[in-house]
C-alpha cells in the first residue's frame, strides 16, 4: 500500500512510519473494526428497524436542525468578529482575540453546566427572558445555545487568515471609483472570503453534530423534543442494547466521515485555486 | 494575528459600532458563562469552596484526572511528533489518507468514540472477552478512561506541528545530516528548537482535553465515586445530587485549566512572532 517516490536524505522514515501506523491501527482502526463486527451480527431489517425508530428519527431532526441554526448564527457572528479583529486597531483587541478560543479550551461539561444555569430562571439571563415569555434552558433552544457556544471559534479562525492576506489594491481601486462600502464588501471582499467562510460554517456544523457534554446539561432531554442523537446512543448503551447503540453510532460515524471527507476535498480544491491565482 | 489597514469600513461610527457590537456579543456569549462559574463556585465563601475540594471524592476525582492526563499526554506527544515528521518530510502513497485518518477523532461524537472502545474491550467484546478469562477488566475501570482519552486527544499535537513544519521546510535538517549529524542530533538540535513552542501548545491542548473530556469517558467509566470518577464526570454527579455549588467548584477547577491554556497560547504566539522577527532581521 505504501511506497515512496521521494525520500531525500533525512533519517527516520521507517521509524516514524512504523510508529504512526502502529498507533493509527491500534487506537483508531481496531476500535472501528469492533463496530463492524458488532454490526455484522445484525440483519438489514433489524438495522433498519433500529435506525428508523420514530424516537431516533426525531433525534436526527433535532440534532440536524439545531446544528444548522447554530452554524448559521456562528457564520454571522464569526464574520463580524473576524472583520473587527483584522480590520480595526483598538484597545482590547488581543483580549477579544484570546476570548474567541475559550469555547475550545473550556471542557464541554463545564460549558454545559455554566450555560444551563446562566439561561435558567434563577440565572442571569433566564429572568429577563422569562418576562418576554421565552424559555431557553431545558428546551430545544438550549441545544442551539450550547452548539453555538462550543463551535464559535471555527468561522472566526477560518475567515481571519484569508481576510489578513487579501490584497488592499482591489478595495482601494473600487473605493477610488466611488463605490460604497457595502458595494465593495459585496463585490470585492465576499467573493474572496466565501470559501473560507463556508468551510468555517461546515466545521462548526460538524462539531455541533458531535457535541454531547455541553448539550445534555441544558437540553432537558425530552424524548421526541430535545434528545440529540448522541444521547440516543448513550441511552441504548445504558439499556445494554449494544446492537442498537452500534447501529445508531454507525449512522453518526458514516455521516461525520462523509462530512469530513467533503470538507477536506473542498478545502483542497479552493486552496489549489488560490495558489493557482498567485 | 495581523492588523490590516484599509479605508474600507473605517468611518468612525461604523467602526466603533462594529467594535462595540463585537465586545457586547463576546461578553454575553463567552465572558459571562466564564464569570458565572466562578461567581457560583464562591457563592458560599472560601471556606465552603475549600471544603468541596478537600472532600475525599473530589480529591479522588482530581487525582484520577491527573493520572489519565499524565498517561495520555506523553504517548500522544510521541505519536504526534513522529506523525508530523512523517507527513511533512516524506512523500509516500497513502499520506493524504493518513492525514484524514488522524482527523477522525475531531469529527466523531465522543459518545461514538466511547462506544467503539466499549465494543472492543468490554467483557462481550473481541479483546475484552479474551482478557476477561484472565480477570483483566479494562472497561468501567481506569485503563478504559486512559484508552478513550488517548483516542479523543490523538490529533492535537500533530495538528499543531504539521502546518508549522510544512512551512519551515527541511533545508536545515538536510544540512545537518550532510554535515554528519545523526538522526537524534538533527532532531534535538535543529528541529526541536524550531518547533518547541508549537509543541508546547500542542501538549497544553492535549492536556486540557484529556483533563476535561466528558462524553467518551462517561460511556466507559460507569462513574463509580472514588473509583472511576474524573473531575468532568464529578460535575455531573454533583449536579444530579442538587449540589450546585459543589458542581460549580469542580467546574471552576477545569475553567482555570482553560484559562491557563489560553495564557500558554498567547505566550506561544508571542514567542513565535519574536522568532519570526529575529529570523527576518538575520536575513536582512
Amino acid at each position: 500500500m505504501l511506497s515512496f517516490r521521494h525520500r531525500g536524505i533525512l533519517p527516520g522514515f521507517g521509524l516514524s512510519l512504523g510508529i504512526s501506523l502502529l498507533f493509527v491501527s491500534l487506537v483508531l482502526l481496531l476500535p472501528i473494526s469492533g463496530l463492524v463486527i458488532q454490526l455484522s451480527d445484525m440483519s438489514w431489517s433489524q438495522f433498519w428497524w433500529v435506525i428508523t425508530d420514530p424516537r431516533v428519527v426525531a433525534s436526527y431532526r433535532v440534532t440536524l436542525v439545531s446544528a444548522l441554526i447554530a452554524s448559521l448564527i456562528n457564520g454571522l457572528l464569526g464574520l463580524l468578529l473576524a472583520w473587527v479583529l483584522v480590520r480595526y486597531d483598538f484597545y482590547g483587541r488581543r483580549l477579544l482575540d484570546g476570548l474567541v478560543d475559550l469555547p475550545f479550551a473550556l471542557p464541554t461539561a463545564v460549558a454545559g453546566i455554566a450555560l444551563s444555569a446562566l439561561w435558567a430562571s434563577n440565572g442571569w439571563y433566564g429572568p429577563v427572558l422569562d418576562q418576554l415569555g421565552i424559555k431557553v434552558a431545558y428546551t430545544p433552544l438550549g441545544i442551539i445555545v450550547a452548539m453555538a457556544f462550543t463551535s464559535l471559534p471555527f468561522v472566526v479562525r477560518s475567515v481571519q487568515p484569508v481576510l489578513e492576506d487579501l490584497p488592499a489594491e482591489d478595495e482601494e481601486a473600487a473605493a477610488s471609483l466611488g463605490a460604497s462600502d457595502l458595494h465593495i464588501f459585496a463585490t470585492v471582499i465576499l467573493p474572496a472570503i466565501w470559501p473560507a467562510w463556508l468551510t468555517g460554517m461546515a466545521l462548526s456544523f460538524t462539531r455541533s453534530l458531535g457535541e454531547f457534554g455541553a448539550i445534555i446539561f441544558i437540553a432537558g432531554n425530552m424524548p421526541f423534543v430535545s434528545e440529540i442523537t448522541s444521547l440516543m446512543i448513550f441511552i441504548r448503551l445504558q439499556e445494554f442494547d449494544y446492537a442498537a447503540a452500534s447501529a445508531i453510532a454507525a449512522v453518526v460515524l458514516l455521516a461525520s466521515l462523509l462530512l469530513l471527507l467533503a470538507i477536506n476535498l473542498w478545502q483542497n480544491r479552493y486552496l489549489k485555486r488560490l495558489q493557482g491565482r498567485s | 494575528m495581523l492588523y490590516r489597514r484599509s479605508s474600507l469600513g473605517q468611518s468612525p461610527w461604523l467602526k466603533y459600532s462594529l467594535i462595540g457590537l463585537a465586545f457586547v456579543i463576546m461578553t454575553l456569549y463567552v465572558l459571562a458563562p466564564l464569570a458565572f462559574i466562578f461567581v457560583r463556585a464562591f457563592s458560599q465563601g472560601w471556606a465552603n469552596y475549600l471544603s468541596v475540594i478537600l472532600d475525599p471524592y473530589t480529591r479522588h476525582a482530581i487525582g484520577l484526572t491527573l493520572v489519565v492526563a499524565l498517561l495520555t499526554v506523553p504517548i500522544n506527544l510521541l505519536f504526534g511528533t513522529f506523525l508530523a515528521w512523517l507527513v511533512t518530510r516524506y512523500e509516500f502513497r497513502g499520506r493524504k489518507l493518513l492525514m484524514t485518518l488522524i482527523d477522525i477523532p475531531f469529527a466523531v461524537s465522543p459518545i461514538v468514540a466511547g462506544l467503539l472502545y466499549l465494543l472492543l474491550y468490554g467483557s462481550q467484546g473481541l479483546i475484552g472477552g479474551w482478557l476477561d478469562q484472565y480477570d483483566v477488566q479494562l472497561m468501567f475501570a481506569w485503563p478504559g478512561l486512559v484508552l478513550v482519552t488517548l483516542f479523543v486527544t490523538s490529533p492535537f499535537v500533530a495538528r499543531e506541528l504539521i502546518p508549522l513544519m510544512q512551512q519551515q521546510g527541511q533545508d536545515e535538517e538536510e544540512a545537518a545530516i550532510s554535515l554528519g549529524a545523526n538522526g537524534w542530533q538533527m532532531f534535538s538540535q535543529v528541529t526541536l528548537p524550531k518547533i518547541r513552542w508549537a509543541l508546547l501548545y500542542g501538549v497544553v491542548l492535549t492536556n486540557a482535553r484529556a483533563m476535561g473530556e466528558f462524553g467518551a469517558v462517561s460511556v466507559v467509566s460507569g462513574s463509580i465515586r472514588g473509583q472511576t470518577n474524573t473531575l468532568a464526570l464529578h460535575i455531573e454527579l454533583l449536579a444530579q445530587d442538587f449540589n450546585a455549588v459543589g458542581a460549580f467548584v469542580s467546574a471552576s477547577l477545569l475553567a482555570s485549566l482553560a484559562l491557563f491554556t489560553l495564557l500558554i497560547k498567547a505566550l506561544v504566539e508571542w514567542r513565535q512572532q519574536q522568532q519570526l522577527n529575529t529570523s527576518l532581521e538575520d536575513s536582512q
